[in-house]
């Protein structure tokens, strides 16, 4: 068996996800896996294909990593991959259509609207921002459909400051999504399993020094205080991690995702699911790990183990 | 649900120990962004990387080797802090070419002009001095300065470079506040990030006025040689040897030598040497040795020509291009001489928020707010066309309009004719991006 660990690739998350597959490969090596590295070219067929009895780890964040593209190709090349399918990548990389799955399965989710650009320019942009607003009620969060990372996500608190966030997120992608702010605790569980269904790692709470979990607050170390698990009553938590598997399952995950939520007045809301969750030196999935009392190394190497017997 | 420790981390043991100078240390979306942009599928009009591919390699590789064989022990021993004199005696030779007459005793070799920046300001400025700073000015001179806690005040520049009647204002205004305004800095010749050039009359009247106003010019001058319409300037330190100028290898010859020198009148030159030895005991020698070879048995004027030949082809192409496809409303500056165009975006936009646009469109470019130390730059870009060819320029140039049309088509949909974004410091990407 060889191990390929595929980072990188042309998306706003390049620099991300080459941390976490440099972070993950050399854990794989530690476990005495051999492990090869490897870019989203025009040689990574040719590799797969010249390759022994490989196994991908995908390590790719955003566009065609997390989008289910790249694990579409995986299943027609017959290669096996840690992670989510390609199809149930693509239902959960997209923010709005993982939140109605979930919402639809009776599964606590924020109130949202999805809307493409082109639909604010044919109606009409203050008409329907005014709408938007009065049926979401302020503050809210704006954010691309399709993104990753925090990027391109603003906290809107009134109306005036809404189509600058609008024009930010449209920066990422075609479809934008407005959602109700809820302010309470931010918390990120991550689900492995390993071949007897889904388990729920203990949850990370995240503080932030500067109030706001961005792209700064999550990549510049020193700059977010973790807390696992989280200083929440065992109820809350029981209820996180209940809520966490109801999402991988819901959204036909399987192996490694990490669902992130809100406790909002003591009750969990989910509000993202990452099929490649970051495994960066500041990523949460690897905290949840280490709180398990397991070793990043090992799990991966599990999962690996259960991709390639599957 | 307490089965398991409690760990409580900022991953990072020492997070509470570092100084007060690594406040502006951070991680940033921005600068995360052009990490796709030395993949070959993007077009990179970011990075200001020489493209060094027509240097006669293999008279290099020959003289380096006998230079090894014949003098090696030398070349890879310890040197002295000043620099090497030979090489510091050529030295007198590249400048002689802008106008300057010196003794290479007044010549600090440094790591690249960018640690002389260093240098130089690691012995005039404390924490809260000012630095007075073209507008825009360089990148990484601006993280200098701020990584010694100095404020950078942007000094408005016009098509000439520095108006001295504003540098004046702002130099009294400061001391009428009570601040200490320690020097000027300054890119004369074709401005990075701006291409601009002073006319000589200008550096006549910037100098006049901080001679007036007792104002030390650090003048930065990288390009100088590189010019693609005519001769080159004479230097501001041709004027008055009271200016402390930057040179460098790094567009002339090859970057990765990392050399560069400072020339400063006696007592400043004193302080240098001793601040290099502190910061590196000696500046590179091996490198030193090299350059000091390279000058001695390469045509390195005629090997500038071949640059200069190559970069103008470029610069016209970048040109061009931009005439056939920006916005209405854009405009951008026409170099004489060394790497970059600054483009002003049509009203309203704003450049660092449409970089993903970039990255989706396969061109990278430098949003303005990363020269800017004060959040100013907003409708602002750099395009450089040094190193991608002058077909990849125009294909660059092509994919970029398309983001300004597609951003603006995006702002006129919600009205918004503002700058959406932040008003701080943007970094720009690494110096090995292309």
């Amino acid at each position: 068996m060889s191990v390929i660990v595929i980072a990188g690739g042309l998306s706003h998350e390049r620099d991300v996800s080459l941390r976490s597959g440099r972070r993950v490969a050399q854990a794989l090596r530690d476990t005495g896996l051999a492990v090869l590295e490897a870019d989203v070219t025009g040689e990574l067929v040719s590799l797969l294909r010249s390759t022994p009895d490989p196994v991908v780890v995908p390590m790719l964040h955003g566009g065609l990593g997390e989008d289910g593209a790249l694990r579409e190709v995986l299943g027609v090349l017959g290669v096996p991959f840690v992670g989510a399918s390609g199809a149930a990548s693509r239902v959960t990389f997209d923010k709005s259509i993982a939140t109605s799955v979930l919402a639809a399965e009776g599964l606590a989710t924020p109130r949202q609207i999805a809307l493409p650009h082109d639909i604010f320019r044919e109606l009409g942009a203050p008409a329907l921002m005014e709408a938007i607003g009065s049926q979401l009620g302020y503050p809210l969060i704006v954010k691309p459909s399709r993104s990753g990372s925090a990027l391109g996500v603003t906290v809107v608190n009134d109306p005036s400051a809404l189509p600058s966030a609008l024009v930010a997120a449209y920066a990422y992608g075609p479809v934008a999504v407005i959602e109700a702010y809820l302010a309470g605790v931010e918390i990120a569980v991550t689900v492995i399993d390993e071949g007897s269904g889904p388990v729920a790692l203990p949850a990370v709470e995240i503080r932030p020094e500067s109030g706001v979990y961005d792209y700064e607050s999550r990549y510049t170390a020193g700059a977010t205080r973790f807390v696992t698990p989280a200083e929440l009553s065992d109820d809350v938590l029981e209820s996180a991690s209940e809520l966490a598997v109801a999402a991988h399952r819901g959204l036909g995950l399987r192996d490694i995702s990490r669902i992130d939520m809100i406790v909002d007045n003591g009750r969990p809301v989910f509000f993202e699911a990452n099929v490649a969750p970051g495994m960066t030196e500041t990523s949460l999935a690897p905290l949840a790990i280490e709180a398990a009392g397991r070793d990043l190394g090992e799990v991966m190497a599990r999962l690996v183990t259960v991709a390639a017997e599957r | 649900m307490t089965d398991h420790e409690r760990f409580d981390t900022r991953l990072d043991r020492f997070v509470d120990s570092y100084s007060q100078r690594t406040k502006g240390m951070r991680v940033s979306a921005v600068r995360a962004l052009f990490a796709v942009a030395n993949r070959p599928e993007i077009v990179s009009l970011a990075g200001g990387m020489p493209n060094i591919k027509d240097l006669p390699l293999k008279g290099i590789a020959a003289s380096i080797a006998t230079m090894i064989e014949t003098n090696g022990v030398q070349v890879m021993q310890y040197g002295s802090g000043q620099g090497e004199l030979p090489l510091r005696e050529q030295i007198l030779d590249v400048m002689a070419l802008e106008g300057i007459s010196a003794h290479p005793d007044d010549i600090v070799i440094t790591a690249g002009s960018q640690q002389g920046l260093d240098l130089v300001t690691r012995i005039f400025c404390d924490p809260g001095d000012v630095v007075l700073a073209e507008s825009p000015s360089y990148v990484g001179a601006l993280g200098t300065f701020l990584s010694y806690q100095t404020q950078v005040v942007h000094v408005p520049s016009d098509a000439d470079g520095i108006d001295p009647e504003a540098l004046r204002d702002t130099v009294r205004r400061l001391r009428a506040e009570g601040r200490k305004v320690k020097f000027l800095y300054t890119i004369p010749n074709y401005s990075n990030p701006s291409g601009v050039t002073q006319p000589v009359q200008r550096r006549l009247d910037v100098l006049a006025t901080c001679e007036e106003e007792g104002v030390l010019v650090v003048e930065d001058n990288p390009y100088g040689l590189l010019s693609l319409d005519g001769d080159p300037q004479p230097a501001m330190r041709s004027f008055d040897p009271n200016v402390i100028y930057l040179g460098s290898f790094s567009k002339t010859f090859a970057p990765g030598f990392r050399t560069g020198w400072v020339l400063a009148p006696h007592a400043v030159r004193e302080k240098l040497v001793l601040a290099q030895e502190s910061a590196t005991l000696c500046p590179p020698v091996f490198s030193q040795f090299a350059i000091s070879n390279y000058l001695s048995t390469q045509d390195w004027r005629g090997q500038i020509t071949v640059f200069k030949d190559m970069y103008r082809e470029r610069r016209d192409a970048m040109l061009s291009a931009l005439a056939e496809h920006m916005p209405e409303g854009s405009t951008w500056t026409h170099p004489a001489g060394g790497f970059f165009v600054w483009v002003t975006l049509p009203e309203g936009i704003d450049s660092q928020a449409m970089l993903p646009r970039g990255v989706d469109a396969r061109v990278a470019f430098v949003p303005g707010p990363a020269f800017f130390a004060d959040g100013g730059g907003a409708r602002n870009v750099r395009l450089s066309y040094c190193f991608p060819t002058a077909d990849r320029i125009r294909t660059g140039v092509e994919r970029f309009a398309k983001v300004i049309s597609g951003e603006l088509e995006v702002m006129n949909t919600f009205g918004v004719h503002v700058s959406p974004t932040h008003l701080r410091r943007a970094p720009g990407p690494g110096p090995d991006l292309s």
